[in-house]
């Protein structure tokens, strides 16, 4: 299949900077792409390079087969941006909003079936000044879609959102995909970057530390936590070789006629992966 | 075309919903005109005073609308990001600002009309002598300061401090201009401030087409000095203007 997305080397400073220092990757057409990293890893600065609001000052960059740094008008036609921040007149209607920025496409979607897509039918009529944060993010997501875009930019796109509103944001996600959209999403959920990507690329400190699909990235872990508790005392059992340490551990209880209090084994989730990718602290359960 | 005439229709929609800028643009000026033609009375330079002050208000709505009101609008804009997610659209940057300064054409050429209408009706005031090129100073004001507006815009860099920077530009500039009222009685050097700046000559015109029934042509010298000054803003936010917030 065709990239949607190359990188290649990517490089950008501000002032001394450097916030990207060489970033490569592809997207496949009709992918899902999952960008992960800490604050002020690159992931803005990356996807705003490819929506052709920043320029790169080394590498290359191809999306949709243009470069990005001249966005030209046919390259905008066919991507929708949702921008970490940004805002859309405040005194325009959920409903005018869309129609407005549907005026800008050649062939946009029909304005009410996106706005049902966003669940905002009953906010269709409200001005934006009056949308909760949540809200204005799934407008954002809307305005995003009116020009029926085969590539979307989600930078943060769920960010805001209440649990249901996140299971439909992703089940929108998923649709998209299904009929052929290419998506390249940040996020700090990791699980969301578990349920929607294809693939994912963890960034640190401009860099890409790992690259591959969520299982792939779970799999190079060896590690299986074993918890339990040893007289009312939580015991936790980090091992490569769960096979034998449950055995034993089981034969003994049994041995001893003991319950295994609180036993859970547990294979490590993208989360701890990322965590250990990173560098942050192991949070405790 | 139509993608230009959308985005005048909604430009249109969300200046007369936003109150605060439709009367601070709007209906500021026609404020000032109705106190200042109920103060004075009788003749200014041998011209009956309401017809001097409607001409003063004119070029004072001219630089209130094109240059304070334009510059407030798109530093706003710029500053909450509106103008960027613009940016990734398909719609051409140029298209969009040309539908932006249209906008502010129609409304200051409705605010001309009320000014006439308001000056007709309560002071007796002059209609202007020649129609034709009346609208062509309409449209002169609107460039001169849309000019100035976006180089203005360009250069002011937080959306808090805009309002309160264009007014420090404006009202001063009215004041030494004449829009309020005669500046024969200023000190010298006000005087000489005020022989540099748009609106003295552009008032200048105003006066020739809308007292006198002057070409718009009839004085090269002051039209050329209105055209200069357009131009100098244009210049200034061709190099400058940006879509961007200005971050950190
Ligand atoms: N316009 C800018 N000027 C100066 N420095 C910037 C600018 N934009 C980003 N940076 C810096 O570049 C680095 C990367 O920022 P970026 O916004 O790409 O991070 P991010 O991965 O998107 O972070 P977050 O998760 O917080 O959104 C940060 O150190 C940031 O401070
Ligand atoms: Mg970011």
């Amino acid at each position: 299949m065709a990239d949607a997305i190359l990188v290649r080397d990517l490089r950008k400073s501000y002032d001394g900077l450097e916030a990207l220092r060489g970033v490569s990757f592809e997207v496949a057409e009709g992918e899902v792409f999952g960008l992960l990293g800490p604050n002020g890893a690159g992931k803005t600065t990356t996807v705003e390079i490819l929506e052709g609001y920043r320029e790169r000052d080394g590498g290359d960059a191809s999306v949709l087969g243009h470069d990005p740094g001249s966005a030209p008008r046919e390259l905008r036609e066919r991507i929708g941006v949702v921008l970490q921040h940004s805002e859309l007149n405040p005194l325009l209607t959920v409903r005018e909003a869309h129609r407005l920025f549907a005026g800008y496409y050649a062939r946009p979607r029909d304005v009410d079936e996106v706005i049902a897509l966003v669940g905002l039918e009953e906010k269709r009529d409200a001005r934006i000044k009056t949308l909760s944060g949540g809200q204005k993010r799934r407008l954002d997501l809307g305005i995003a879609l009116v020009g029926d875009p085969d590539l979307l930019f989600l930078d943060e796109p769920t960010t805001g959102f209440d649990p249901s509103a996140r299971r439909s944001a992703w089940e929108l996600v998923r649709s998209l995909r299904s009929l052929g959209t290419t998506i390249l999403l940040t996020t700090h959920y990791l699980d969301e970057a578990h349920q929607l990507a294809d693939r994912v690329a963890v960034i640190a400190e401009g860099r890409i530390v790992a690259l591959g699909t969520p299982a792939e990235l779970i799999g190079e872990s060896t590690t299986t936590a074993i918890r339990y508790l040893r007289d009312g005392e939580p015991v936790l059992v980090e091992t490569s070789e769960p096979t034998s340490v449950l055995h034993e551990l089981t034969r003994d209880a049994l041995a001893a006629g003991e319950e295994l209090a609180g036993l859970e084994v547990r294979r490590p989730t993208l989360e701890d992966v990322y965590l250990e990718l990173v560098g942050g602290e192991e949070e405790q359960p | 075309m139509t993608i230009l005439l959308h985005q005048l229709r909604f430009e249109q929609r969300t200046f007369w919903r936003s109150r605060e800028a439709a009367v601070f643009i709007f209906v500021f000026p026609l404020l000032l005109y109705a106190l200042l033609g109920s103060v004075y009375g009788g003749e200014i330079g041998g011209e009956p005073a309401v017809d001097v002050l409607l001409a003063g208000l004119f070029g004072y709505g001219a630089a209130n609308t094109a240059l304070a009101g334009l510059a407030i609008i798109l530093v706003g804009r710029r500053e909450s990001g509106v103008l960027k997610r613009v940016r990734a659209t398909p719609l051409p940057p140029a298209t969009y600002l040309t539908a932006v300064l249209l906008s502010t054409l129609v409304i200051f050429a409705l605010q001309s009309v009320a000014l006439l209408a308001l000056g007709g009706l309560a002071f007796d005031a002059s209609m202007p002598e020649n129609p034709v090129g009346f609208a062509g100073v309409v449209v002169l004001g609107a460039a001169c300061f849309a000019g100035l507006g976006l180089g203005a815009a360009s250069l002011i860099r937080s959306a808090e401090g805009v309002s309160a920077v264009v007014n420090v530009i404006v009202l001063p500039m009215a004041f030494l201009s004449g829009s309020f009222g005669p500046t024969g009685e200023y000190p010298a050097f006000l005087q000489a401030v005020g022989d540099v700046l748009p609106l003295t000559y552009f008032l200048d015109v105003t006066y020739g087409v809308y007292l006198d029934g002057d070409s718009l042509l009839a004085d090269p010298a002051a039209l050329a000095v209105v055209l200069a000054w357009g131009v100098a803003g244009l210049a200034v936010a061709l190099r400058r203007f940006s879509w961007m917030p200005r971050e950190r």
